[in-house]
């Protein structure tokens, strides 16, 4: 076991950990922030989606011990003081989810999406990016809108 | 309408918890002490199970126990169902093997579970499950639903050729006569190819056993806990039903899969009593689900459809053979029959039709209903096979549909359905304008200039859903009725819950539901809460499947929201010192004729629980009424679906260049809400057309399609592009219930496949091609005009 701390939502935690414990079981489990989402066991899904260090990363991949000293943020932590973030207020306005399954992962990426891109980001370039992420539910259609109506809001 | 009320684009209420991450998922519930189970699975696609050692497995870290068959038959468990008895045309009964929750004696697909490992971590009991020593005998095994009569690889003693049944529909001879007249007969052989659910929750469950009260719970990822709790009390015997309660939380995704009741859950909750009453939770790995999921389609077709001189369609002959895989899944029987042959009239007017089916079992996992189950294959099928005979009579497939549709109803078909509504000339006369039709030929010189092949393809679907009158489902075989619940209680302050039996995992029933209380009420939506998913909450009900939360559910809700009115009627007249017939109710307000007198809804509600100012022994306190509701009719949405592909000569990579879907759903109560169940079904229909395709090794049996390294989802750049896809609606009302509603989950994945097809074929100029349409198989396909044109 391997003692670990890190940032996760602006607050330091810290766990024993095992060394092949991923960083998604440590946020679930450990942390009991349910909100990051496991859909597979191949890194293809992306329901488990979270940034590090402002960055969207697949926390299935990445082992705990590896994210010691990062700064990490789930889907609970992107809302400030009450108010949805944006990418969080379009998919709601868009209808960008059915389940909600896959969501978390899908506005987490999205948001890594737009900061790349910035606000002009085509059509094409979310579809692309969003490859990594997989909706069973809305046929991507509006999870597309919704990502090009909080790119103008962000 | 009010503002919130039928036929407003209301956003969903339901979605905050889920953007911000406080959805309640089967596996985001932990209960205290609880242990972990991970199943042995067969690596075999058929052998008999020699011996099972678990006693090093049992010595690993954290191990609490280890089960066989051995102690499900030592506590006299049953087996897993299929609860819709089909019979054979000669009369006999399906022959249905046994199912036990755990395999007893032999292992039938990869996969099938063998054994359990409850530990104290997950990761205690996956190691100690790698530690179950299993001896297997391997017999000879078949994959193929083709050969499963032909094979040696005998799945179950009570088949002896693997045929499950072999069921029939319609007048042979009459449609036998009808081809002796037909001028042109057009002959096709299908396959419907085999799809995996792939919800993106898996399935999940935590058993737990009380050992003060005796009494077990549930948690699991289930489309209907009711059933579950039926099922897993009547025929596991594992606890009566007051004993056992089943909570469905926040469900992620079911597209049928999440329906039936598997060996893991039934396993979960046993477990719980067997090791002294701690929890027992389970969460598939998504290899798992691929494994063990019910699977959908597989369905190998030989169909003719014979015309006359005028092209009018006189007859239709279809043979099919259904793999049911390994064992009978809960709904399994039937999908191929009464969900697949009474839709292939489609909608035409085709006076003889006759149908056989032989379900089959293979060396794989179970087939059961995968959205739309049955009535895609049927359009399929169908819609293929107008389209080449249209090509085959160079008629205009256009045209050549117009001729055959149906006009005037109600219709009866020979296939047992009698269609109740629809206007199919409009839906097709508006996806002809939605799409510019008109100006087809110069997209496709445009897309030739820039070295594309250019197709469109039609699908004018039909389905019946709304599933389903209970004495009908009855009469065909169904082991249940098929009605829905709700209880609508007020609170004194004027609030309402709703209590039902449908489930919702993504359709939104906690706002369309929430609508149609707005709308009768006049109730702010904010003021209504949908209850569902718990056996101890709400009331016994049917649940989630065959697009009848709407039709049937919300009907019983519409029901017991009229009682609700017509006592509130009864209060107010009563605090008003009027009479009940001099009494109106609008707009949330009940009025007394020619008066002043009012009282708002609330008041009413107020005065119903507070009781002193009306004779209580003649209105009863309290404002609450339950509805029971079982459908006269299914219901028949039906639409015109067209798409345009552009083919890469070079490649064979096909994109949906244009989209267009018109479907007549009947009253719609959120116009966001089924647009998205529309964009949701034709995707998964574009995934199976172009990508999808569950695929078994025909030498070792595996799943050789078992991750997402190897099935191909449908991804955000599959679909079409955003100004691309159109979505239109027609609305003929149902007349077989008050709302006039029909139901939209599974109308894309059922019209989509063909249209991508019939426009593949007309890009490529190929009669037919095999689903899904890889760049490799349309390459593949061009070659030889390619090499004729060399």
């Amino acid at each position: 076991m391997s003692a670990i701390s890190m940032k996760v939502n602006g607050k330091a935690v810290c766990g024993e950990v095992e060394s092949r414990t991923l960083l998604v079981d440590f946020i679930r489990t450990n942390l009991g922030l349910t909100g990051t989402h496991v859909g597979c066991d191949t890194s293809q899904c992306g329901a488990c989606v979270v940034h590090i260090g402002g960055k969207a990363v697949k926390s299935c991949t990445t082992l705990a011990v590896a994210c010691e000293g990062a700064d990490v943020t789930t889907i609970e932590g992107i809302s400030k003081n009450g108010a949805l973030h944006p990418m969080q207020q379009a998919f709601h306005e868009q209808h960008g989810l059915q389940c909600g399954f896959c969501t978390p992962g899908m506005i987490m990426a999205s948001i890594d999406i737009v900061k790349r891109n910035g606000k002009k980001v085509s059509e094409e370039v979310i579809r692309r990016e969003l490859s990594g992420n997989i909706c069973r539910c809305t046929g991507y259609h509006n999870i597309v809108v919704a990502v090009q109506s909080a790119a103008e809001k962000m | 309408m009010t503002d919130t009320g039928i036929g407003a684009r209301v956003l969903r209420k339901e979605d905050k918890r889920f953007i911000t991450g406080k959805g309640q998922y089967t596996d985001d519930i932990n209960l205290p002490h609880q242990t972990y189970a991970y199943f042995v699975r067969s690596p075999h696609a058929h052998a008999t199970i020699k011996s099972i050692n678990t006693a090093k497995a049992k010595k690993m870290p954290g191990v609490v126990d280890v089960f066989t068959s051995k102690e499900v038959e030592e506590d006299k468990i049953g087996g897993l169902i299929c609860g819709w008895l089909i019979h054979s045309k000669d009369g006999s009964p399906m022959k249905a093997g046994p199912h036990p929750i755990l395999a007893s004696g032999k292992v039938r697909f990869v996969g099938d579970q063998v054994a359990v490992v409850i530990a104290e971590t997950r990761a205690q009991a996956r190691a100690a499950a790698e530690a179950v020593s299993v001896s297997y005998g391997v017999l000879p095994h078949n994959v193929d639903a083709a050969q499963a009569m032909k094979t040696k690889a005998q799945v179950h003693d009570v088949a002896a050729d693997n045929r499950v049944y072999n069921w029939s529909i319609g007048d042979q001879a009459a449609t036998d006569a009808a081809f002796k007249t037909a001028v042109h007969v057009t002959k096709m052989d299908l396959i419907n190819n085999r799809l995996i659910p792939n919800a993106m929750e898996t399935r999940a469950a935590i058993g737990s056993y009380d050992t003060g009260s005796d009494h077990y719970t549930l948690y699991t990822t289930s489309q209907n806990p009711h059933v579950a709790r039926l099922v897993i009390s009547a025929f596991h015997g594992l606890a009566p039903e007051h004993k056992l309660r089943v909570i469905a939380p926040d469900v992620g995704g079911g597209f049928g899969s999440k329906i039936f009741i598997y060996g893991e859950e039934v396993t979960c909750v046993w477990a719980s009593k067997r090791i002294g009453g701690r929890p027992v939770k389970w969460t598939a790995d998504r290899s798992e689900a691929f494994l063990s999921d019910a699977h959908g389609r597989d369905h190998v077709s030989h169909a003719e459809l014979a015309m006359d001189a005028a092209g009018k369609i006189i007859g239709l002959k279809v043979h099919t053979i259904a793999s049911m895989g390994a064992y009978l899944s809960t709904f399994s029987s039937c999908v191929p029959t009464y969900l697949y042959a009474t839709l292939l009239s489609g909608q035409y007017n085709i006076p003889n039709i006759y149908a056989e089916v032989d379900a089959v079992y293979t060396n794989t996992a179970p087939v059961d209903a995968y959205r739309g189950a049955g009535r895609p294959e049927a359009t399929y099928l169908l819609e293929r096979i107008v389209e080449t005979a249209a090509r085959e009579l160079k008629m205009d497939p256009v045209e050549f549909r117009r001729k055959n549709f149906i006009t005037s109803f109600p219709h009866q078909t020979p296939v047992i359905f009698c269609y109740d509504a629809g206007d199919y000339g409009a839906a097709l006369d508006k996806a002809l304008e939605l799409s510019d039709y008109k100006n087809f030929a110069s997209r496709k010189a445009a897309s030739a200039r820039n070295g594309k092949l250019r197709g469109v393809g039609f699908s004018a679907y039909i389905e019946a859903c709304g599933i389903a009158p209970s004495a009908a489902v009855g009469s065909l075989g169904a082991g249940v009725g098929l009605w829905e619940s709700a209880e609508v209680r007020v609170n004194a302050v004027g609030t309402v819950e709703v209590l039902t039996g449908s489930h919702s995992h993504g359709q939104g029933h906690e706002t369309t539901f929430a609508q149609l209380v707005s709308e009768k009420l006049g109730v702010d939506i904010n003021n209504v809460a949908i209850v569902h998913g718990d056996t101890d909450k709400v009331q016994m009900g049917m649940g989630t499947y065959g697009s009848r939360s709407g039709a049937v559910g919300m009907t019983a809700i519409s029901k017991a929201l009229d009682k609700i009115e017509a006592k509130a009627k009864r209060v107010a007249a009563a605090v008003m010192e009027a009479s009940v017939d001099d009494v109106d109710f609008k707009d949330g307000t009940f009025t007394v004729k020619g008066t002043d007198k009012k009282m708002a809804f609330g008041e009413v509600a107020l005065a119903s629980y507070v009781g002193h100012k009306f004779n209580s022994s003649e209105i009863e306190i309290g404002l609450k009424e339950t509805s029971f509701h079982d459908p006269s009719n299914f219901v028949f949405p039906a639409g015109v679906h067209i798409c345009e592909v552009e083919v890469d000569a070079d490649t064979g990579l096909t994109k949906i260049a244009s989209y267009t879907a018109v479907d007549d759903f009947g009253t719609i109560i959120n116009p966001m809400i089924v647009e998205g169940q529309v964009q949701g079904g034709v995707a998964q229909g574009i995934g199976q057309a172009l990508i999808e395709g569950a695929h078994y090794d025909r030498e070792s049996g595996q799943l050789s399609t078992g991750s997402y390294m190897d099935y191909n989802m449908p991804r955000a750049a599959n679909m079409p592009h955003i100004e691309n896809f159109k979505l239109g609606f027609t609305v003929t009302k149902c007349p077989s219930n008050p709302l006039g509603m029909k139901g939209c989950g599974e109308a894309g994945a059922i019209a989509a496949p063909p249209a991508v097809i019939n426009a593949i074929t007309d890009a490529i100029g190929v009669r037919d091609i095999a689903m899904p349409a890889t760049p490799l198989t349309v390459w593949q396909a061009m070659q030889p005009m390619k090499r004729a044109a060399e």
